[in-house]
């Protein structure tokens, strides 16, 4: 038997036991609904998350293309930029799976002599970290940029009333593509 | 996003560590709440002790006597509104709201539970108003009012869009809402509000409007919207203000003039009165549908509201009708008559198009442009080409206070239907009563809060993007301005590739005017469909 055929047998645990952990990370009031509401539209957290970390763990397991990775970390990622997490905490659930595949098959893979394939697994999880974090700081960038296009499209008709903006005779202007003299 | 200390790197901890609510002080954080009011704001309107404070200072300078303004703004409140009294008295504490609030399902904090949220003030009414809770304290769930208790108060009331959503769920028709009005009516006795919202007050007391455009601005503004729709029309379309006599008067949101998104709604409802020649007029002083005093106190939603009534009757007009706002139908349809009662120097409107009686105006006289619109279109006194909306596949997002507050579900979903070919709704459960907040109403739409907004805002753009991955949905139509503003904002982080439109754009473009050339473009001067290159 082999890491793959092990983890596909464990995964149901190991990947309800990853989501829990993960829950936990939020308050204890909070924990219970992110994990029982299954309506994903009524808890698109919870949702996102669950499923996030299935698809993940899956793909870890079929050892799939890191492109693969992307849009499943950008999801989960997307979601713990807005909320009340340090970065740090925010990306430390793929440090628990690697917490929670030890508690969980550290054993028998120690019995069957699988440590090696378990290190080869860990330090791909240690890349998505690594993408993890890229995929964070884009995403704290963003809100930084539309909070910014936000603020152009309120300013945008005032910088334009005080004759503060250029207009390019003949061509449209949008906010955000104004040419802004500051010193008319 | 919270930051930690360097220490504190070292042991990250996983976990969430666990204190019941009421030992878990309150932590204000960054992204999270607005600014603080400034003091000129507040001595605008002479609201209670005005000063220079800061919300990240740990001292806020409140009043001496701070804790006897309270209590006692608490206990006038409470024997002056039974609904209050009832709301505080009545919870059984089921549960059945907590997971209903935007700003829970998105972010998690459990004093963002409708439930939490109300115990917060809940336990100083047990501890102050009631006499098992002076008794037995916190067994009884009464708590002190201590500073830090008014902080919490002040940093959860302004977390709260006053939706509504949650009273939907209540078994005994608790509204969480009224609650949040109180408690930020009773911090600003000690002079605690937000600057987005004593800032526009201010501004709306003196100029008629949140924005504190003069009357020249606004002509002036106008005239560019004429320029713009003779340029997409060939037509010369006129708007008249502070005209005595018309038999309409016009009343929408400011920032209808400002935002990119409302000025194009604006411009559709002029092509509207332009077509259909209809005797309307507005005010330069009546200047505001909207109304951000309700989210201060029932005395200054009530002093700003009452202009709209005072430029009727000095206009002489008949009836009035009202656009594409949120907030302002809710305090006409849920205050007004409380404060006013029914209006007997206007008459019963009447749609002089159509001849339809608008009986459900019967008494505050007031006419919601979709319904007007809906009426005209339903009688067949338009007519529209809704081929030149081809290129937007539309959703709609109800509006909590048009939804929640006054049950307009069918008249924007018609028109739209109309004017456009291409109509997804969003799941069931996220649209019409149960809809999903934006996250910004109720004086909630600055930038410094924008976490707690992207938060509010994610169970919304999440249905967004459900329609969009799965019909292709790339327009969010709504009836609000607050939504035409900031829902654009956060659908660009939630289900990007979305535009934000006014349902009377969509309108605007659909609408063959009489005279007009041939149109190569729409309003906001992008190409028709079939037109590119041209
Ligand atoms: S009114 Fe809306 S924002 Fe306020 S607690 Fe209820 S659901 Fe939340
Ligand atoms: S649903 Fe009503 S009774 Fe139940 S906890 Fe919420 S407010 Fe209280």
């Amino acid at each position: 038997m082999n890491l793959r055929t092990l983890l596909e047998e464990k995964k149901s645990s190991i990947v309800k036991k990853w989501v829990h952990v993960i829950f936990e990370q939020y308050p204890p009031d909070s924990t219970n609904f992110f994990l029982t509401q299954k309506d994903r539209f009524l808890n698109p957290v919870g949702h996102a998350i669950s499923e996030g970390a299935r698809d993940i763990f899956n793909a870890l397991v079929d050892d799939s293309e890191p492109e693969k990775f992307y849009p499943l970390l950008n999801d989960i990622i997307k979601i713990k930029a807005v909320q009340d997490f340090s970065p740090s905490v925010a990306i430390s659930f793929l440090f628990l799976l690697k917490k929670v595949i030890r508690v969980e098959a550290g054993a028998e893979i120690a019995r069957r002599n699988l440590t090696p394939e378990l290190e080869a697994l860990e330090s791909r999880i240690d890349q998505l970290i690594l993408l993890s974090f890229d995929i964070y700081s884009k995403f704290r960038e963003r809100i930084f940029e539309i909070k910014n296009d936000e603020f152009r499209r309120m300013t945008f008709r005032l910088l334009q009333r005080a004759n503060l903006i250029c207009e390019i005779e003949g061509e449209k202007t949008t906010p955000g593509e104004e040419t802004v003299i500051t010193n008319k | 996003m919270a930051v930690q200390k360097p220490e504190e790197l070292s042991k990250v901890v996983y976990t969430f560590p666990s204190t019941p609510w009421m030992d878990t002080p309150v932590e204000i954080k960054k992204g999270i709440f607005c600014w603080g009011n400034k003091e000129k704001s507040l001595k605008a309107v002479g609201f209670p002790n005005p000063r220079q404070w800061s919300v990240t200072d740990e001292d806020w300078k409140l009043p001496d006597n701070w804790k006897e303004i309270f209590i006692e703004g608490l206990r006038e409140r409470v024997d002056k509104y039974r609904s209050f009294r009832l709301f505080l008295d009545i919870c059984v504490r089921c549960g059945a709201c907590a997971d209903k609030c935007h700003f829970y399902i998105g972010g998690g904090d459990p004093k963002n539970m409708p439930v939490l949220r109300a115990e917060l003030l809940r336990s100083i009414y047990r501890k102050y108003c009631t006499t098992s809770g002076k008794i037995m304290g916190k067994v009884a769930g009464a708590r002190e009012l201590t500073t830090s208790v008014i902080k919490e108060l002040w940093y959860y009331a302004y977390q709260c869009t006053e939706c509504r959503r949650c009273s939907l769920f209540c078994p005994y028709g608790i509204d969480t809402a009224e609650i949040t009005i109180l408690i930020r009516e009773l911090v600003n006795l000690l002079g605690l509000n937000i600057e987005w919202i004593a800032g526009p007050v201010a501004n709306c007391w003196k100029t008629g409007n949140h924005m504190g455009l003069l009357p020249h601005t606004i002509i002036d503004i106008v005239s560019e919207f004429k320029e713009a729709i003779y340029q997409v029309t060939g037509l010369k379309v006129d708007l008249s203000y502070n005209r005595k006599g018309a038999e309409i008067l016009f009343v929408h949101p400011s920032g209808e003039y400002f935002d990119p998104n409302g000025n194009v709604t604006f411009m559709g409802y002029m092509m509207l009165f332009h077509e259909i020649g209809l005797d309307v007029t507005l005010s330069t002083y009546s200047s505001e549908g909207g109304n951000f005093g309700f989210f201060t106190s029932n005395e200054m939603a009530k002093r700003l509201h009452s202009k709209i009534y005072a430029e009727a009757k000095r206009l002489k007009v008949k009836w009035i009708l009202g656009g594409e706002c949120g907030h302002m139908w809710r305090v006409w349809h849920q205050y007004h008559n409380t404060w006013f009662g029914p209006v007997d120097y206007l008459e019963e409107p009447v749609s002089p198009i159509t001849g339809t009686k608008f009986e459900n105006a019967k008494s505050n006289k007031i006419v919601h442009i979709t319904e007007f619109t809906a009426d005209l279109i339903r009688h067949g006194k338009l007519n529209l080409d809704p081929k030149r909306n081809d290129k937007y596949v539309v959703t709609f997002h109800d509006s909590c206070n048009t939804s929640r507050a006054m049950g307009l579900f069918e008249e924007p979903r018609y028109i739209i239907k109309n004017v456009c070919n291409n109509f997804y709704e969003m799941p069931p459960q996220t649209i019409r009563e149960n809809t999903f907040c934006c996250g910004s109403g109720s004086g909630l739409n600055a930038s410094e809060n924008m976490e707690l907004r992207l938060r509010g805002a994610l169970p919304r753009g999440n249905a967004v993007r459900h329609v969009r991955d799965k019909f292709g949905v790339n327009t969010l139509a709504n009836i609000c301005q607050i939504d035409r503003a900031t829902l654009q904002t956060l659908v660009d982080y939630w289900a990007k590739g979305v535009a934000v439109r006014g349902v009377h754009e969509l309108v605007g473009n659909a609408l063959v005017m009489k005279g007009e050339k041939e149109r190569t473009t729409d309003l906001r001067g992008d190409p028709l469909p079939g037109k590119e290159g041209e």
